[in-house]
């Protein structure tokens, strides 16, 4: 085990990590927001990925699948609020869990239909295929590192939306008392369309930044959810900055857990007890961290509401 | 007797002449589609008293559903393979693997439900998810039993002169241990004990401020109801002759709250209910399409939408609950 392996796992932890944060904003906004369970968010990051994938494969160009996939995931997921979703705000969680249960099985069917059954492929423009030497003599995908650049990026914009502009100022006065905004004539229900189209968008871009690195298929966007759920209650509901936070630790404690549990069990197992064990353990990892967080802090590292 | 106990009762004569029903219309292959109706049912209405009466959502009811199937799939396994799990010998025996399935799950949930109950509101759901998730994984590690692609019964549980290879005595089966469940969590609503539950879940507050100890009776409740979901999980394992990681998804974990919500959440009789109406959905839009989930997803919407208090909430009409 080198300093250059343990480095690499770092980055690889670090680029799920932010991934996950794009996913986990959008959905954590409408959570601490609207208090809204939305299973179906993880169908707006396959949606995403569809339509950047098949994009990208009628045109030949990466980035056109990109500037076509965030606008219609953002349509997309704009219409759902407007059918559906808004017609549970003032529902409790169970009636939200059933209806965007019932969902997530119409957008798998639906991205079926219209794409096909069989995963699509989505490669990466030349520009980004190559690796970038970020030591000399350890060369890193380029592509991860632009993920990583992104969702950095797209951290500081959020920070920047939620702490200084006036938007954010709303965002963070309707999770903490949506009566009080409503009664100072703040139109909510334009600011909830609104921010559920930004919450599409987000992780319309993870899905695209996905793509190239897991398959686009359908059913994609569920174990991520699950990822992302993890995310959102270590870090506490409604919170950007536990969001970021719980990312980068899920991100890291996945991905350095995965590289590296195997191996320390092989020290004192046999190699097949030890890659079994340690596999076993590394796909707990993040559950375990999760359990242990919300037993020592029953609301998640940082709480929105109080 | 209320008009819903009246409509449960005709539903219970419904079900114990099912068999004859198929068999008179040839077509006795649907006395495995009421099996299961039957078994999800069992799970669903374990599920419900913690949910409805208890206002516990528990996302990883599948943990306990998958434990208890695994238990006798693993017990079945060694009984012909020789070998131990746990230090205990194999036995093809239904006697002694139910019971075994039950405490297992049961003893499951307790130390899950130890752990979830500092939590609550939508943490509780996501750290039983997490719970859920672990047991899932763990299963999808154990190459000896079939890891990913999940383990093959040799034949159904042995309960002696009851031969539930026989599919007919396998449904009457469901239906008497369904049957049993039901009357017992009847007494138990109707008990100090499920008072108290509902106590703790319409105002937690003034019960702590009463001296009650809510958290042993929801720790209790919760323990009975992953007993039950273990139990169906048992009998699961045997009508399909198979158990695989996927009894423990949180997929499984997801149809039981909707098949409990679709019921009628908080009712004796829903969870059966939408059991009875999930699967038979399932069935017939198979039958018409193979894009089924197109069409069962927005019914599911539907229903959320405009019926709220589930099937059960339209038999028992406007004065029920």
């Amino acid at each position: 085990m080198s300093l250059l392996l343990i480095l690499e796992q770092l980055l690889n932890g670090l680029q799920f990590g932010v991934m996950l944060f794009l996913i986990a904003a959008g959905l954590t906004l409408v959570l601490g927001i609207m208090n809204l369970v939305n299973l179906a968010h993880g169908s707006l990051y396959m949606v995403g990925a569809f339509v950047c994938a098949w994009v990208s494969l009628q045109s030949g160009s990466f980035l056109l699948g990109l500037v076509a996939a965030l606008p219609a995931t953002a349509l997309v997921g704009i219409l759902v609020e407007l059918l559906v979703l808004r017609r549970l705000y003032d529902r409790d969680h169970l009636d939200q869990v059933l209806a965007t249960f019932g969902l997530i099985l119409f957008f798998n069917e639906g991205v079926k239909i219209v794409f096909g059954a069989r995963p699509l492929r989505l490669d990466l423009p030349g520009w980004l295929s190559g690796a970038v030497e970020i030591l000399p003599g350890a060369p890193y995908p380029a592509f991860r590192l632009a993920i990583i650049a992104v969702g950095l990026l797209v951290g500081l914009f959020l920070y920047w939306l939620v702490t200084k502009t006036k938007l954010g100022m709303l965002i963070r006065a309707g999770a903490s008392n949506r009566e009080m905004v409503q009664a100072l004539g703040v139109d909510i229900a334009k600011l909830y369309t609104l921010v559920f189209g930004l919450g599409a968008v987000l992780a319309a871009l993870g899905g695209v930044m996905a793509g190239p690195i897991y398959a686009v298929e359908v059913g994609m966007g569920e174990p991520m959810l699950i990822m992302v759920f993890v995310v959102i209650v270590i870090g506490g509901i409604g919170s950007i900055r536990g969001a970021f936070v719980g990312a980068l630790l899920v991100g890291l404690t996945f991905m350095l857990c995965r590289a590296f549990l195997p191996g320390l069990f092989g020290l004192f197992l046999d190699p097949v007890g030890a890659a079994a064990v340690g596999g076993a353990l590394a796909s707990m990892a993040i559950y375990i961290l999760m359990a242990a967080v919300l037993i020592a802090r029953p609301r998640g590292l940082f709480p929105a509401h109080g | 007797m209320q008009r819903s106990d009246l409509i449960a009762l005709i539903g219970l004569l419904a079900f114990a002449l099912f068999p004859a029903i198929a068999w008179a219309g040839d077509s006795l292959w649907a006395v495995d589609l009421g099996s299961r109706m039957l078994i999800y049912g069992l799970a669903a209405l374990a599920l419900n008293l913690i949910l409805g009466y208890g206002g516990l959502v528990s996302f990883g009811h599948a943990a306990f559903v998958g434990a208890g199937a695994y238990i006798v799939a693993i017990l079945s396994f060694h009984s012909f393979m020789g070998g131990s799990f746990l230090g205990l010998p194999g036995t093809g025996s239904g006697f002694l693997a139910f019971p075994l399935a039950m405490l297992v799950a049961g003893g499951l949930a307790l130390a899950i439900g130890a752990l979830s109950l500092k939590t609550s509101g939508l943490y509780f759901i996501m750290i039983t998810l997490a719970f859920a998730q672990m047991i899932y994984y763990l299963f999808i590690s154990l190459p000896d039993y079939g890891g990913e692609d999940g383990l093959s019964l040799w034949e159904r549980s042995d309960f002696g002169p009851l031969d539930i290879g026989n599919d007919i005595l396998f449904f009457y089966l469901c239906l008497l241990l369904v049957l049993g469940f039901t009357l017992l969590k009847r007494r138990l609503i109707g008990s100090r004990f499920g008072w108290t539950l509902m106590g703790l879940r319409d105002n937690p507050r003034r019960m702590a401020a009463l001296g009650t100890p809510g958290f042993r009776y929801q720790l209790a409740a919760f323990a009975l109801s992953g007993a039950v979901a273990g139990l169906a999980g048992a009998l699961l394992a045997n009508q399909t002759e198979f158990v695989s990681p996927s009894f423990l998804s949180w997929h499984l974990s997801g149809e039981l709250l909707v098949i409990v919500i679709l019921g009628g959440i908080g009712t004796l009789y829903g969870p059966i209910a939408g059991a009875v109406a999930f699967l038979l959905l399932e069935f017939l839009l198979k039958e018409v399409t193979e894009h089924w989930q197109l069409f069962l997803g927005p019914i599911l919407i539907l229903v959320v939408l405009y019926a709220r208090r589930g099937l059960w909430g339209l038999v028992e009409g406007r004065n029920g609950r």
